[in-house]
């Protein structure tokens, strides 16, 4: 049989798999054995790609391949789970390098047609904006930037302009496909300086979205990468990731009542806040906080960035079961939005051993929130804020939140008396059934726990 | 005929894949990212073509680095998703 027909009866295969594979991702139970399906897709996607006509020189691949494999399977080794975001930001950058190179290296094939010429500028668009992107995401993730928004005046007219002047190039490049071309280096570079523009005025509690988008973003720009090289694997995988990251970009919009569009170009926390918050907090000891925890029947933890800074997932699960074993009904709940990536602190959770089946979701736990005997809040500090509920003027107001200032008890793990990402104040801390626990998370959990023995 | 065929795959893809994702759960975001993450890394198989070229132009050190960047993200997606989903458990015990 023609090795061309055979390369694509594996893609169809490879298809049906990675179909297969994300649909077992639908569920805890069979989601590692869907990952496993996925890997074999791409296993035999990877071994007909190596088929293709044209390909002699199998020692440049080679080395591409055990390079990638190694550093690829070392970062996926060492990384700490609470710097997952970060690690799958520069994964997201991977993968949009990956396509602008792929995107580019077509401009080099013999007669590029106007319509192959404008799927290459596609995937060098994308790929770019991926890149860089990724890189801006992933330096404020780790805090090797301000992981503040940047916002300056002019800067929608700068980022106009770079599109207008994206959009002319690559008017200019398609009609004229060459990689020697100057448009060509003119589309590059503004691409990978649009990736930067578009994540700066982006801030650290709006991370979710953009990992989404990235992600997408990259998704897309495999595709686009197809269908410069008439691949057709390519497109269908492309296809999917692009979905999956638009799903998941639109889940955190909703969680934050605020449009993709206000998420990507303004600053958030340069609005006055309406009402300004007045009372008197109550701290309260650990002693103190062990004498209501060991009367308390219904206990909800809810887990925010904090408790990832803190690293306090591990004493967290202690409590939770020290709490268990003395009668109460542990739960934790998770709010879309709380960490820098979608399902951040179900990973965390995951990770110190908490079963699956005690994570809920802000709308189970809502409506049974007044049952609630304690809700400890770690860490989490605007998905908790009922300014959100009831302070029209709030920045926030609007955002679906969990409702612990409904249960019967509030303890709030802080730091300090310091506002929230969104630098809005929350009047959950000087409501009536809150007590603050004040200091580091996990030192404060371990004094807790320690009362317990 | 190509394009109105790529295109076609295209448009059935996106619906697919949206069925598909709408029903994970929460808890499982953020395997489904980095799962999705490294499924786009496929542009491995578009990269081969530029760098098992025979000549010795740019075009095949492009390749070549496009595999590169492909590989990180296949083998680091696969195995940190695996990584992470090894860790859900359930209450009854093994997964």
């Amino acid at each position: 049989m023609d090795i061309h027909i055979l390369a694509n009866l594996s893609y169809i295969v490879s298809a049906a798999l990675f179909i297969f594979g994300l649909k077992q991702l639908g569920s805890p139970a069979t989601a590692r054995r869907g990952n496993l399906l996925s890997s074999l897709a791409m296993l035999i996607a990877v071994i007909a790609g190596l088929t293709a006509e044209g390909i002699v020189d199998f020692k440049l691949i080679g080395m591409g391949i055990l390079i990638g494999t190694i550093i690829g399977a070392l970062a996926a080794r060492l990384i700490a789970m609470t710097s997952m975001p970060e690690m799958v930001a520069l994964f997201n950058g991977s993968g949009g390098a990956a396509s602008l190179l792929v995107g580019w290296a077509a401009l080099y094939g013999a007669d590029v047609s106007v319509f192959a010429a404008v799927t290459i500028i596609i995937a060098i668009l994308i790929g770019g904006i991926t890149l860089t992107g990724s890189l801006v995401a992933y330096g404020k993730l780790s805090e090797i930037v301000g992981s503040g928004a940047v916002v300056f005046s002019g800067q929608r007219i700068v980022n106009s302009l770079i599109l207008i002047g994206l959009v002319y190039a690559g008017y200019m490049l398609s009609m004229d496909p060459n990689p020697e071309s100057v448009w060509f280096w003119i589309v590059l570079g503004l691409s990978l300086l649009l990736g930067i523009m578009a994540v700066i005025p982006i801030g650290g509690a709006d991370m979710p979205v953009v990992i989404s988008l990235l992600n997408s973003y990259s998704g897309i720009a495999a595709c686009a990468a197809g269908f410069a090289i008439n691949n057709n694997i390519l497109i269908v995988a492309g296809a999917l990731v692009g979905a999956s990251g638009i799903i998941l970009t639109n889940i955190m919009c909703k969680a934050m009542n605020r449009s993709l569009a206000n998420v990507l170009f303004s600053g958030f926390g340069a609005v006055k806040q309406a009402k300004s918050v007045e009372g008197e907090v109550k701290p309260i000891s650990p002693q103190d906080a062990y004498y209501i925890l060991e009367a308390a029947s219904n206990v909800c933890i809810v887990p925010g960035y904090g408790m990832a800074v803190a690293q306090a997932q591990h004493v967290v699960k202690e409590l939770g079961e020290l709490l268990e074993k003395n009668g109460a009904e542990v739960s934790y709940a998770i709010h879309p939005v709380a960490g820098r990536m979608p399902g951040h602190m179900n990973v965390l959770l995951a990770e110190a051993d908490v079963p699956y089946e005690q994570l809920v979701e802000m709308d189970e736990i809502n409506p049974r929130i007044e049952n609630v005997d304690v809700a400890i809040v770690i860490g989490a500090n605007d998905v908790v804020n009922p300014s959100a509920r009831e302070d029209e003027g709030s920045p926030i107001y609007g955002m679906p939140i969990i409702n612990v200032d409904q249960a019967r008890t509030v303890f709030v793990l802080k730091r300090s008396m310091a506002s929230g990402f969104s630098g809005v104040d929350n009047p959950l801390f000087f409501c009536e059934n809150t007590r603050m626990l004040f200091g580091d998370a996990k030192e404060s959990i371990s004094a807790v726990i320690t009362e317990f023995s | 005929m190509e394009i109105v065929f790529l295109t076609f795959i295209l448009v059935l893809s996106i619906f697919l894949g949206f069925e598909l994702i709408s029903k994970v759960p929460a808890t499982l975001h953020t395997p489904l990212m980095s799962g999705a993450n490294a499924i786009s890394g496929i542009t491995l198989a578009g990269a081969f073509l530029s760098a098992g070229l025979v000549d010795d132009s740019l075009a095949k050190y492009l390749g070549t680095a496009a595999v590169t960047f492909a590989t990180i993200n296949v083998v680091g997606g696969y195995l940190v998703t695996d990584r992470m989903l090894a860790m859900f458990k359930s209450k009854k015990g093994g997964v």
